[in-house]
């Protein structure tokens, strides 16, 4: 037994030193095969511009790539239409981060054994480090023709199972305008802090929570602003884009195609910004955003009530998320984002009435069903901070302070702090070399989130769960 | 509970983290923007804005070194795929020739004339307009771009030429302008119906030898330098250097410049006064072959 120990030790050490050998190979070759300061590279190529032209760091943008997006992926110098590229050209992009990470949950329920049969269950912390993978995305966007615009991502989970992320075509500068442009399929809200092109990749820290809470319990999932939705946008802003706004309907249905979910209601969402030019300091923007809408907690069944009607949504109900917007500058060098945000959910949602995922609900607003006594609209108050510190277009450090706390419960009595929740995000992504072909980071994270009251009892009251991750990843698209 | 290997790991993700922006930190400073720094030249004025070159370094090498390259010669490393003259080269800053001048043909531009090009872009080429930048940004461009070049260490810019005002648009102001495109032979590029279809037109070049294209009025571009009348006024006379498009200044008068302003915008796709009047004329194209107007060789 002690020389197989010593043996496996011998194992162990020996791997770790190469580990840690071949790791210091991959630094020292990211380290020194750099050039001097380079998104979508299928933009970048059209156009011969780096990334940095468009990307604070890829893939977030900066206010020039933000203008290039409102314009309809058009530089607006009268060669942007697809005659005068080379036919050869192609407007595609893939992207795909592999990783390793190292993911640690407390309080986690695990089964416990003695003497090969089962005990009972205890709260313990898993840990867990491995390789992975990313899912995978198609992009492909650009013009059809002078001010027709387009965007098709096909996007896959790890498992490479495939579906549109986004699908949308757009008619831009109506009546030779700027202020007019109509945007029609599926797409990514007008975030001004855009989750699609976060910085971050962890589970939690490559999220904003703020786009996607939900109260414990509550069975709304048709309020998520970071998720992709289906409708129609109408959208504008000034000739520097200094001035900005959006007003989208959208279909209650969380971005689901094929009128499986919340079918028959409508949502709108918002958005109005201003920036100011404030000398060496930069240009600072400030906005304001609301979604609002109806989606539905009752849905007509089949089969004594196991299978649900889809597209047959109705019972609406109300829910709102709005907040403000800055993007602030102080210099070349540090910038700091935060989105705040109020919401609220109508009592019926509260109480878990709505999830429709996938066919199934567990709790349908059937004729006759009324509301506990005393159940009321759940709401809530978050901020985001978003610090970066920009060395160069190669090299940027992020951190994040997420915070979101529960301001009324859906039903008397809970705790007050059940379900809030704090995370922390601290990274770096390193850019070895910047053209205008490809794009390539070195990736390292760090997430921490803590959430009130959402961990398993076992005689615990609203055990809080803490749960972390580091992450280095390799980043890539061509 | 942790194995040695996590442990392991876990140091050396730890050491990557540290490691990676350390040295990457060590590689991208240099002694060269130093240099820029000290430059005389390195100044620039806009209004009461005062811009330095050594603040553009970092727009510089962020939004501008893809095409103009690190030294400003055009070369960066996008040119190669640059092809004229659909995708002209980019702007070599050390030879100091720039085509959007307020300044007569063959002096420097001001920096008010760098500091809207920056703004408005170049039509028809690979160059954006850089419209999202703040003023003391580009301002810094400017200082930027100008220490490129020894020509602002030894030449003072020209003085901008005066524009007379604008008259009122009349059908004889557009027909003497038709007169002045026949007399200085614009049509020989730009065709006589300002398609950029003249007889000359497919064998224009730069001073580079870069093959060149003319202004076509009809197809809704705006042309290169602004596109108010008094732009438009201000390319006549004061050239494009650097391309074949010569300064007027010599052969026109200051109203014959405002004739032919209301003439091309007769060409021009979008909907103006001139055309109508154009349309209400019946004003036919100049004959090249016809005789110069009498009076006026």
């Amino acid at each position: 037994m002690r020389v197989t120990r010593r043996l496996q030790i011998r194992n162990l050490a020996h791997f770790a030193t190469s580990f840690f050998a071949v790791s210091l190979v991959l630094v020292f070759l990211v380290a020194t095969c750099s050039q001097p300061a380079n998104a979508l590279p299928a933009f970048a190529r059209k156009y011969g511009l780096r990334c940095s032209a468009c990307h604070e760091s890829w893939p977030m943008l900066n206010y020039f790539g933000q203008k290039f997006k409102d314009n309809g992926y058009q530089l607006m110098n009268d060669r942007d239409a697809p005659i005068w590229q080379n036919p050869g050209y192609w407007p595609v992009t893939f992207r795909i981060t592999p990783i390793w990470h190292r993911l640690s949950t407390g309080k986690v329920l695990v089964d416990t054994y003695a003497g090969g049969a089962l005990t009972g269950q205890a709260v313990q912390r898993i840990t867990t480090s491995d390789f992975d993978l990313s899912g995978l995305d198609f992009h492909t966007g650009g013009t059809l023709e002078k001010n027709f615009s387009f965007y098709v991502l096909p996007s896959s989970d790890p498992t490479a199972s495939f579906h549109f992320e986004t699908v949308m075509a757009r008619l831009d500068n109506l009546w030779g305008s700027p202020w007019l442009n109509v945007k029609l399929g599926k797409f990514e809200l007008d975030n001004l802090l855009s989750e699609k092109r976060i910085l971050t990749l962890t589970g939690n820290g490559g999220i904003y929570q703020l786009y996607h809470f939900r109260p414990v319990g509550d069975g709304n999932i048709f309020g998520q602003m970071g998720d992709n939705q289906l409708g129609l946008e109408v959208l504008g802003h000034s000739w520097n884009d200094r001035t900005r706004y959006s007003a989208a309907l959208l279909s209650s249905n969380d971005g689901t195609v094929e009128l499986v979910d919340g079918a028959n209601s409508y949502s709108g969402f918002f958005t109005a910004s201003q920036a100011f030019d404030t000398g060496k300091a930069g240009v600072q923007r400030i906005g304001a955003y609301a979604f609002v809408g109806l989606a539905p907690t009752t849905w007509a069944t089949t089969g004594g009530g196991a299978t649900v009607i889809p597209g047959s949504g109705i019972g609406n109900k109300s829910f709102s998320r709005e907040g403000f917007v800055g993007q602030f500058y102080f210099g070349q060098h540090v910038d700091l984002q935060v989105v705040t945000q109020h919401g609220e959910d109508n009592a019926w949602f509260g109480q878990g009435y709505g999830d429709l995922i996938g066919g199934t609900t567990t709790l349908n607003n059937v004729t006759g069903t009324v509301l506990p006594t005393g159940a009321r609209n759940p709401t809530w108050n978050g901020v985001l901070f978003e610090p970066h510190y920009v060395y160069s277009p190669q090299l940027i450090f992020i951190g994040r302070y997420e915070t979101i706390r529960m301001s009324q419960q859906s039903t008397p009595g809970t705790a007050s702090t059940l379900g809030n929740i704090s995370t922390y995000t601290i990274g770096y992504r390193y850019n070895p070399f910047m053209t205008s072909r490809a794009g390539f980071a070195w990736h390292n994270e760090y997430n921490w989130l803590h959430q009130d009251g959402t961990g398993p009892t076992l005689g615990l009251n609203a055990a809080n769960i803490n749960t972390s991750e580091l992450l280095l990843g390799f980043d890539f698209d061509f | 509970m942790r194995t040695g290997l996590q442990k392991w790991s876990l140091w050396l993700g730890a050491a990557a983290f540290l490691a990676l922006p350390l040295a990457s930190w060590a590689q991208l400073s240099t002694d060269q923007l130093k240099a820029w720094e000290s430059a005389p030249s390195a100044v620039s004025h806009v209004g009461n804005v005062t811009g330095h070159a050594k603040d553009a370094a970092a727009d510089y090498r962020r939004y501008c070194v893809g095409c103009h390259g690190e030294l400003g010669d055009g070369n960066g490393e996008v040119a190669q795929w640059l092809n004229p003259p659909t995708w002209p080269k980019p702007r070599n800053f050390q030879l100091g020739i720039f085509k959007c001048r307020s300044t007569p043909s063959g002096t420097l531009p001001t920096d008010e004339d760098l500091f809207d090009t920056i703004a408005r872009g170049m039509d028809r080429s690979a160059m954006p307009q850089w419209s999202t930048f703040t003023k003391q940004e580009r301002v810094d461009l400017v200082a930027w771009v100008k220490h490129f070049s020894p020509r602002w260490a030894n030449e003072k810019p020209g003085d901008p030429i005066k524009i007379p005002p604008e008259p009122e648009v009349t059908p004889e102001r557009i027909k003497a302008g038709r007169d002045v495109f026949a007399r200085v032979q614009c049509w020989k590029c730009h065709g006589v119906q300002g398609m950029a279809n003249g007889p000359s037109a497919s064998t224009l070049t730069d001073d580079l030898g870069a093959p060149i294209a003319a202004f076509n009025f009809t197809e809704g571009s705006r042309p290169k330098c602004g596109d108010t009348d008094q732009d438009i006024y201000r390319i006549f006379m004061t050239g494009l250097d650097g391309t074949p498009m010569p300064s007027f200044a010599d052969n026109i008068k200051p109203e014959e410049a405002w004739d032919l302003v209301f003439y091309l915008r007769t060409f021009m796709h979008q909907p103006s006064k001139e055309k109508q009047m154009a349309k209400q004329l019946n004003l036919k194209p100049v004959d090249p072959n016809a005789p110069p107007p009498s009076g006026q060789q």
